[in-house]
């Protein structure tokens, strides 16, 4: 029994069973900014628009005024090269957090990420760290089109030597910045441009689980609905649809994508007996795919149908916003799903 | 010039001719597998400025560093060990010739993507900036990085920034097999930097003591506070761009041309004409760095291989499906 599954989740989002602080995710990720900033003076953060403007999410309000300019930093439109720089100060001592605009511009800086950031502590035999965050937002917000709206996880998923974390509310993502702050290896963020602005419970005392912890944001024993970022949303509307035709879907927040919390999953599989992976990127290739076949590997005999999947269509995001919404799960797309699996 | 000195330029030099030529053979000999990018040529670019560079200076590389390794002191026998693959190696093995790293020695690599250096410098820099350190970062590339948006991206921030930067071009003609004239509409790297408003000058690579000058120079105008410096500092490789190059696209004439303006013999020449060094000591030089490539070979020869291929070393957790710190 996984150790975060039960009794953990009074700082969800979602479930607050204790009334707390409620609070955007965009602040709570400036809080933990501001904290790690205040706890280490080898913090400093970097990126386009993150000082005088403050951020496009607002996530960096008000440091650049506090802390100066050399701890946060504006950069150039140059996102290797700053990506880079945040690699090379990190072999010397800093700790850099680099935001990259948006996951999109995250391409231009996959050489500093994949080429550099996550081998340099393998090829030196373990002689170098590179305690580097690297936070990015991303996936389908409103009508942005094909350059503006995309969920890359997949790429990052299969690099060596890079975490991925997925965090979904404000008391996650305060968590999984300040874990990752602390941390000695490379540590993606990706962050998702639509929650900014959500609000949800928010303890700044709490105790983190681990940084790849899975949690469960709804119990239930007919069904498990793995999810993470914005996803979780939608697979929760799904099971209150779903509970109103007598389904209980446990459903899954996983929040992180590399690791993944596969002893969560088992134990919720165990209980239910079939699974259903929502993501919001495409099916192909996709996260999903490493999910569902982890748990079909893993979880094969208590399975009765095969782990199934939801995703957004292979497609480039559209401009209309009507085939926007067609090209990523929705919560009725979701349902229907598990209908379909729970018959017999 | 001081004797000491062209004692240590000439020594250095002979050291790194003969490691190259050694490693050349033993890739042969199947003892080096992977890609090997060797050094003949452009010696007297890594010693004249890595022996102007203070012990506190950061030294960043490119995947064509043995010897500026062994220049900044890395031991000899541990980077023949990293290019056998052993765990003697400076890199324990996991590494190989083109990632080189020695913390101690604050030699930060080593990287195989051409480019890469640039931003890996700034950062460096941009922690000594933000720290009041004195220190500076020398960063070395070729002419066939400075078509990589990281040059430009990196000049202009650590032009806006202040950095302590010296930038090193050995511009030894070639970007692989495509002579620089053909690969750059201004070939010459030190005009390049105007736009950015960086101090740059030619140095004649060919000639140990006009790049430590020039090196003691440019170190001394960033540590006053002027900004960063670039140094191009012409010279030629006369191997190909690896063991897998012939270098069949330039002539004989050519090799040969460049070939008489040899560092080290010209250097030797010189020194012994002046006096500092003795025909005698130059041999007695020459036969020093043989031993000593010797017992490095030996060293690597007989450093156990890595076994492990986590080896402890890889990012944690191990276990990607839950295994919990």
């Amino acid at each position: 029994m996984s150790q975060w599954k039960k009794g953990n989740d009074q700082a969800g989002l979602l479930a607050p069973a204790r009334p707390a602080e409620r609070l955007q995710v965009w602040e709570a990720l400036n809080i933990a900014h501001d904290r790690v900033l205040a706890e280490d003076d080898a913090v400093f953060v970097m990126g386009e628009d993150v000082g005088l403007f403050g951020g496009s999410y607002r996530v960096t309000q008000g440091l650049y005024a506090k802390y100066g300019a050399w701890r946060v930093r504006d950069t150039p439109i140059s996102e290797n090269s700053f990506t880079g720089l945040g690699v090379g100060a990190a072999l010397v001592g800093g700790r850099p957090v680099i935001e990259l605009m948006t996951v999109n511009f995250a391409l231009l800086a996959m050489d500093a990420i994949i080429n550099m950031a996550a081998k340099m502590r393998y090829m030196s035999g373990g002689a170098l760290r590179v305690p580097l965050v690297v936070r990015t937002p991303g996936g389908v917000a409103r009508q942005l089109a094909a350059q503006h709206s995309q969920r890359l996880e997949h790429l990052f998923m299969n690099v060596p030597g890079l975490r991925v974390a997925t965090p979904a509310t404000p008391q996650d993502a305060y968590w999984q910045l300040r874990q990752a702050v602390r941390d000695d290896d490379p540590i993606l963020l990706l962050e998702h441009e639509l929650l900014y602005f959500r609000e949800g419970a928010f303890d700044p005392e709490a105790e983190a689980p681990p940084m790849h912890a899975a949690r469960v944001r709804r119990e239930g024993g007919h069904f498990t609905l793995i999810a993470y970022s914005r996803m979780v949303e939608v697979a929760l509307e799904a099971a209150e649809e779903l509970a109103a035709e007598g389904i209980e879907a446990e459903v899954i927040d996983l929040r992180s994508l590399r690791p993944i919390d596969l002893v969560t999953l088992q134990d919720s599989v165990t209980k239910t007996h079939r699974a259903l992976v929502v993501e919001e990127d495409c099916r192909f290739g996709g996260a999903g795919a490493e999910i569902a076949a982890a748990l079909n590997e893993r979880s094969f005999f208590e399975l009765e149908a095969p782990v199934a999947r939801v995703a957004g269509a292979d497609v480039p995001t559209p401009y209309n916003g009507a085939l926007e919404a067609a090209s990523i799960p929705r919560p009725g797309d979701v349902a229907e799903a598990v209908r379909e699996w729970m018959v017999g | 010039m001081r004797r000491d000195l062209a004692r240590q330029f000439l020594y250095d030099m002979l050291l790194a001719r003969r490691f190259e030529l050694r490693a050349a053979e033993e890739y042969a000999q199947g003892n080096i597998a992977g890609f090997l990018h060797l050094y003949p040529g452009e010696e007297a670019v890594a010693v004249g400025s890595l022996r102007a560079a203070d012990p506190g200076d950061y030294v960043v590389s490119t995947y064509r560093e043995h010897v500026h390794a062994l220049v900044r002191g890395t031991p000899l026998g541990s980077v023949m060990a990293e290019l056998f693959g052993r765990t003697g190696g400076c890199s324990g093995g996991y590494g190989g010739s083109m990632h080189l790293f020695d913390v101690e020695r604050r030699f930060l690599g080593g990287y195989a993507i051409v480019g890469e250096t640039f931003p890996v410098a700034a950062g460096v820099g941009y922690w000594l900036a933000m720290n009041g350190e004195p220190d500076v970062v020398l960063c070395y590339f070729g002419d066939g990085a400075v078509n990589q948006g990281t040059f430009h991206e990196t000049l202009n921030m650590v032009a806006l920034w202040d950095l302590p930067v010296v930038f090193l071009c050995e511009n030894n003609h070639y970007q692989i097999g495509t002579e620089v004239h053909r690969h750059s509409a201004v070939s010459h790297v030190h005009r390049r930097t105007g736009g950015y408003g960086i101090e740059a000058h030619w140095v004649d690579g060919m000639d140990v003591r006009a790049v430590h000058e020039a090196t003691r120079d440019a170190l001394r105008h960033v540590r006053e506070g002027n900004g960063p410096v670039l140094l191009e500092c012409e010279t030629y490789r006369y191997r190909g761009h690896s063991m897998a190059d012939p270098a069949a696209y330039r002539s004989a004439l050519e090799v040969n041309e460049l070939r008489a303006r040899d560092p080290l013999l010209t250097f030797r020449e010189w020194a012994e004409g002046e006096g500092w060094v003795s025909a005698t000591e130059s041999a007695e030089l020459d036969q020093a760095a043989e031993r000593a490539v010797e017992e490095a070979v030996a060293f690597a020869a007989e450093s156990p291989p890595p076994r492990d291929l986590h080896a402890g070393v890889h990012v944690r957790p191990l276990d990607l499906y839950g295994g919990r710190p």
